[in-house]
């Protein structure tokens, strides 16, 4: 028992995955419709940002280039989070149907059990604008290439999905309380990916301090982006950067809190 | 008439049922309201001037009337007819005494009047406690935005409904589904004033039904069209719920025939 290597131990979620994303390419039109539908959303995501710039040359204190790096890494890094973890969002339909009674006489971890649910291959077509934007955002822009930047690139990439994820969680914990109130997590969690496209010089002090330090959305792409283009930035300088795994570690102490708090909450569905 | 009466308010009791439903539903509005309303204010600063005919007073008004009436305006749909089709609950629909179309639209509208009590009206509430709102300017701005609110209703939910009946022909219409809040979010004003749009997509969106849903009341009640505008505003709402109605009532026909539901 004690010579159970991490693989084997990782086995059943790489089965439970694989049949998952197996199970979704068997409908070829409708995943393929799926994706065109998420490709559609994530352009329309950008038509916003597109618009906006159709009337102004600067927002916030950017000017369109730094616009589409901030929209690229907050859109990239929102997907990403939203194909592993966003269907925690279902947990009230778990519920109330007494499904999640069920996860739990399996002998795997709940959480880890409704992460690997499901695996929203179908949220790529975003991901794809994201990267598209995210490509032409790097190469148009005027940036002083650097070890440093490629790896705060990739630090941001990863930090930023792990705080997206910390959403999702901490709203999934949040859901055993809620039930019927299942949208209050909306306003973090898709509210936090909406937060976190804007340059936050727009946002008035209370509110941009809330999405720094409360819900640490504007870690996620201001601030990196504002580094990665060396900017004179009031509020964010280039150091803050490099906190962004702090600010992600953060918001897991919270998405742990809350997810133990409602597991604890949770009476079972009397089955 | 009476029947249409108790539907509406069967419709209104269903959805007043989950409270906590309608307050998530302004938090959510409100935290979106204030995002938005920093983002256009800083682009309204940043050209010096109004943009597409929105000062700083109407923009504002333009983000919390579009939050409260999201609610309200059932812009991003409903399954619950595409299901009935799939599982072939339809035919008990059908045996009604009452026209599917309208028992669903009753409905609609009952949910809309507690959404708009429950959750717009708070919503518009906040913002105008926090910001500087423009108002609707005088008594006929209101009384037309009232009637302008209702056609929204009746447009988006007659454009859903005929989505919805889909389900006829195709198994699976969530693609469709997504594209049309897709398309229907960017092109109803809801993320930002058509105005604001770039001249082709203004004409793109000025010839669908999406600002029928929620640009066309906004405007009215943002103050942004007044006068003899307030008509022609109105008239293309009146124009389109007559429309997609009767495209519907064709649509539901097509798709009777088509029925075909096993099992007694």
């Amino acid at each position: 028992m004690a010579d159970v290597t991490l693989s084997q131990r990782l086995r059943p979620y790489r089965v439970l995955l694989a049949s998952r994303a197996h199970a979704q390419m068997q409908y070829r039109t409708s995943f393929v419709t799926d994706i065109l539908g998420t490709v559609g959303v994530g352009l329309a995501e950008f038509a916003e940002v597109w618009v906006i710039f159709h009337n102004v040359d600067m927002l916030g204190g950017l000017d369109f280039n730094a616009t589409l790096l901030v929209f690229a890494l907050s859109n990239l890094t929102f997907s990403l989070a939203d194909m592993f973890v966003g269907h925690l969002d279902q947990l009230p339909v778990y519920i109330r149907a007494g499904q999640v009674d069920a996860f739990y006489v399996r002998p795997l971890p709940l959480l880890a059990q409704l992460m690997t649910s499901d695996l929203s291959l179908r949220r790529v077509g975003r991901l794809s604008v994201a990267l598209v934007a995210l490509g032409v955002a790097l190469t148009t822009a005027d940036i002083a290439w650097s070890a440093e930047t490629v790896v705060l690139i990739a630090l941001t990439v990863v930090s930023g999905t792990a705080i997206f994820a910390a959403l999702f969680t901490a709203a999934g914990g949040l859901q055993f309380f809620l039930v019927d109130g299942a949208e209050f997590t909306n306003a973090f969690t898709y509210g936090g990916s909406y937060a976190a496209q804007q340059s936050q010089q727009v946002f008035p002090g209370p509110l941009r301090i809330f999405w720094t330090f409360v819900v640490p959305t504007a870690f996620v792409a201001y601030i990196p982006a504002v580094a990665i283009l060396d900017l004179e930035a009031p509020y964010a300088p280039t150091w803050l950067a490099w906190l962004t795994p702090l600010a992600a570690l953060l918001a897991w102490g919270i998405a742990a809190t809350c997810w133990r708090l409602g597991t604890r909450h949770y009476q079972g569905a009397g089955g | 008439m009476k029947t249409f009466v108790l539907l509406a308010r069967a419709g209104f009791r269903r959805h007043s049922t989950y409270r906590l439903a309608l307050l998530a539903g302004m938090t959510t509005n409100c935290v979106f309201g204030f995002i938005r309303a920093a983002v256009l204010l800083a682009a309204l600063a940043s050209a010096g001037t109004s943009i597409g005919g929105y000062d700083a007073p109407t923009t504002i008004a333009f983000v919390w009337w579009g939050q409260a009436l999201l609610g309200t305006v059932n812009l991003w749909g409903f399954a619950e007819v595409k299901e009935r089709v799939r599982t072939g609950d339809i035919a008990v629909d059908f045996l009604r005494p009452v026209d599917p179309q309208i028992t669903y639209l009753a409905g609609d509208l009952g949910r809309a009047w507690i959404n708009l009590l429950g959750r717009g009206v708070p919503a518009l509430l906040v913002g105008a406690l926090l910001f500087d709102m423009a108002w609707p300017p005088s008594a006929a701005s209101w009384a037309s935005g009232a009637v302008s609110v209702v056609l929204a209703v009746v447009v988006a939910f007659a454009g859903n409904f005929i989505i919805n009946l889909l389900a006829f022909w195709l198994v699976e219409i969530r693609g469709i589904t997504l594209l049309w809040m897709i398309t229907g979010g960017l092109l109803c004003g809801l993320y930002l004033p058509v105005p604001w749009f770039p001249d082709w997509l203004r004409t793109i969106a000025n010839w669908s039904p999406f600002p029928s849903m929620l640009q066309n009341p906004i405007d009215i009640l943002a103050g942004r069209v007044v006068g003899a505008d307030i008509a022609s505003t109105v008239g293309v709402q009146v124009f389109w719920a007559v429309a997609l109605l009767v495209l519907g009532q064709f649509v539901l026909r097509a798709g009777r025939r088509r029925l075909e539901v096993q099992g007694g």
